[in-house]
């Protein structure tokens, strides 16, 4: 595919994934090199939760905007080739993207193996719940790219989606009733608790909190795909939307 | 090949193509001329199924462009004004992407690049990245990717736009072998270079479809008129244009309003005056035979191309 040959033939892939192995390393470390500590990737998870915030649309920032701006766009839509095609073969260059991301992270698990006695269960249950949980915050990075032919508005405003489902349980703190119960359902990731260094256990709320623990929750599981499937059709509606202008 | 019977296009509430209805047969190269935002980027995006109609029927080999839009668009190689590139791509690299998309096997597509590349001249660039190629190497580029599925119908918006004299020549060239195998559909806003490939001319203006004829009937039809720059010495220049108006071919005489401004005070004209004729009755050589009679001295005696807009509006004043 196109995109995953000209994402490492560009610094840019090296640069969000070396960050990624360090913030992610470093909220690993952190929380395993107490004394007594459990052998968890609980602090990886944590790191990579919060700072997929950041990366997935720094990786999906450009797939539609440059297109848009480059001409392309029209290319491809005047090619024998569905907008859904498009769409869903842009998402999935930035999922293998990140997966490959993962791998690579992969080796604090082989670490915890050899120093340690981790628990497998919450360890593949935690790795399985970042690819659902990256799948969702790529599809709604993939959507703010297409909303304008400039990359840094992409960025900006897929960030700015994300933060605002991450921190949505301190509005849902302190409101009540339903609509407290509906914003905390729409929390997409971590709880900002991964900022508090001393507990530094993730998202004792939220959709990842289940994962993390070792729980399989199917409810989590199908918030993730629907938020990923829902912003998947907003892109297309956007591309779309140019025939009723 | 394209058929559009009644093609309407709104933008909101803003028409952008009104009621235009045209064929293009097979084989047929057309050349689709009209001003900046006269409705031909409209209309072509609408023959490529990137727009759809507001109202009316489009169809392409057969294919209505919305119902069986996919199928259409196979038939199409599309140019579109800004040359589509990803700049990171190498020529080779860019093509066989563009022959992936369009449903092309590797062996076509392999088989295809070869020949492609060498059509239109990129055989020292193959391999070279997009973003570094010159202009007119980039706009080759884009011939290629819309000629590599083989398709039936060709579709250039303003393909000359842009680029260097030189290469401009280079591209009609090209242009015109292509017009050997393919339906081919040109926009462009200059009416020297529709007419110097293509055999028939559609003219649009304010989205609507002013003339569809040949260029040679098209300039008969335009120049009533044609108008000549004369510029001559030994004498007052309201002498001048008092005897050439008793020409008898001559409709309009006048100095062109420079000329009056630095001719003030001065005896003589040098300074170019503008002639209004007839066409086919000779009034280049009346001119000139008339300035040799009165002794004059001759500077320059030049026929001007009408300007686009001159044209539009006798072709639009003529309905």
């Amino acid at each position: 595919m196109k995109e995953i040959k000209t994402y490492f033939a560009s610094p840019m892939a090296y640069i969000v994934s070396a960050s990624y192995l360090a913030i992610t390393g470093f909220f690993f470390v952190a929380s395993v090199s107490d004394a007594f500590s459990e052998a968890t990737i609980r602090g990886y998870l944590a790191g990579a939760t919060f700072f997929m915030i950041f990366m997935s649309p720094a990786i999906t920032m450009r797939l539609i905007a440059e297109e848009q701006k480059l001409g392309t766009l029209e290319l491809l839509l005047t090619s024998p080739v569905k907008e859904v095609e498009v769409v869903v073969g842009k998402f999935l260059a930035s999922l293998v993207t990140v997966i490959i991301m993962i791998i690579f992270s992969l080796y604090f698990v082989v670490l915890l193996y050899i120093f340690g006695d981790p628990d497998s269960g919450p360890l593949f249950n935690g790795i399985f719940g970042l690819l659902l949980y990256s799948s969702a915050t790529l599809a709604i990075g993939l959507f703010a790219s297409s909303l304008s032919p400039n990359q840094i508005v992409g960025l900006i405003v897929g960030s700015g989606i994300l933060t605002s489902l991450t921190i949505i349980d301190f509005i849902s703190d302190r409101v009540t009733g339903v609509g407290s119960d509906i914003l905390s359902f729409l929390q997409l990731g971590a709880s900002f608790s991964v900022f508090d260094l001393g507990s530094l256990g993730v998202a004792e709320s939220g959709h990842f909190a289940d994962f993390s623990r070792g729980v399989f929750s199917l409810v989590d599981v199908v918030f993730y795909l629907s938020v990923t499937i829902v912003f998947l059709l907003l892109t297309i509606v956007i591309l779309e939307s140019r025939r009723w202008r | 090949m394209i058929r559009v019977e009644h093609f309407y296009k709104n933008y909101g509430p803003y028409p952008a193509v009104i009621d235009v209805s045209f064929e293009v047969l097979k084989g047929e190269i057309v050349g689709f001329l009209g001003p900046n935002g006269a409705g031909k980027t409209t209309t072509m995006r609408s023959i490529t199924g990137y727009l759809p109609p507001t109202s009316g029927n489009i169809t392409v080999s057969g294919y209505d462009s919305v119902k069986y839009s996919l199928e259409a668009r196979r038939h199409i190689g599309y140019l579109p004004e800004t040359v589509p590139l990803y700049l990171d791509m190498t020529v080779t690299d860019y093509l066989s992407f563009m022959g992936k998309i369009r449903g092309m096997n590797q062996k076509w597509i392999n088989e295809r690049i070869n020949k492609v590349i060498d059509h239109v001249r990129l055989g020292d660039y193959r391999n070279t990245h997009v973003g570094k190629l010159s202009k007119g190497y980039r706009q080759r580029t884009g011939i290629a990717q819309a000629i590599l599925h083989e398709p039936d119908v060709l579709i250039m918006d303003e393909p000359t736009i842009g680029i260097d004299p030189i290469q401009v020549v280079e591209t009609r060239e090209l242009i015109s072998e292509l017009g050997e195998s393919h339906t081919l559909l040109i926009s462009s806003h200059i009416l020297p270079e529709v007419s110097a490939i293509c055999p028939r001319v559609l003219v649009i203006s304010d989205g609507r479809i002013v003339a569809d004829d040949k260029p040679a009937n098209l300039s008969n039809r335009l120049s009533g008129t044609e108008r000549i720059e004369v510029g001559i010495s030994g004498s007052k220049i309201d002498s001048i244009i008092s005897i050439l108006r008793k020409i008898d071919s001559v409709i309009d005489v006048r100095s062109d309003s420079r000329a009056e401004q630095i001719d003030q005070g001065k005896k003589e004209n040098f300074l170019p005056i503008i002639v209004d004729a007839k066409t086919n009755e000779n009034a280049t050589e009346n001119i000139a035979k008339s300035i040799v009679d009165n002794g004059w001295g001759l500077r320059n005696l030049t026929p001007l191309p009408m300007t686009l807009e001159e044209i539009f509006l006798q072709l639009t004043q003529d309905k």
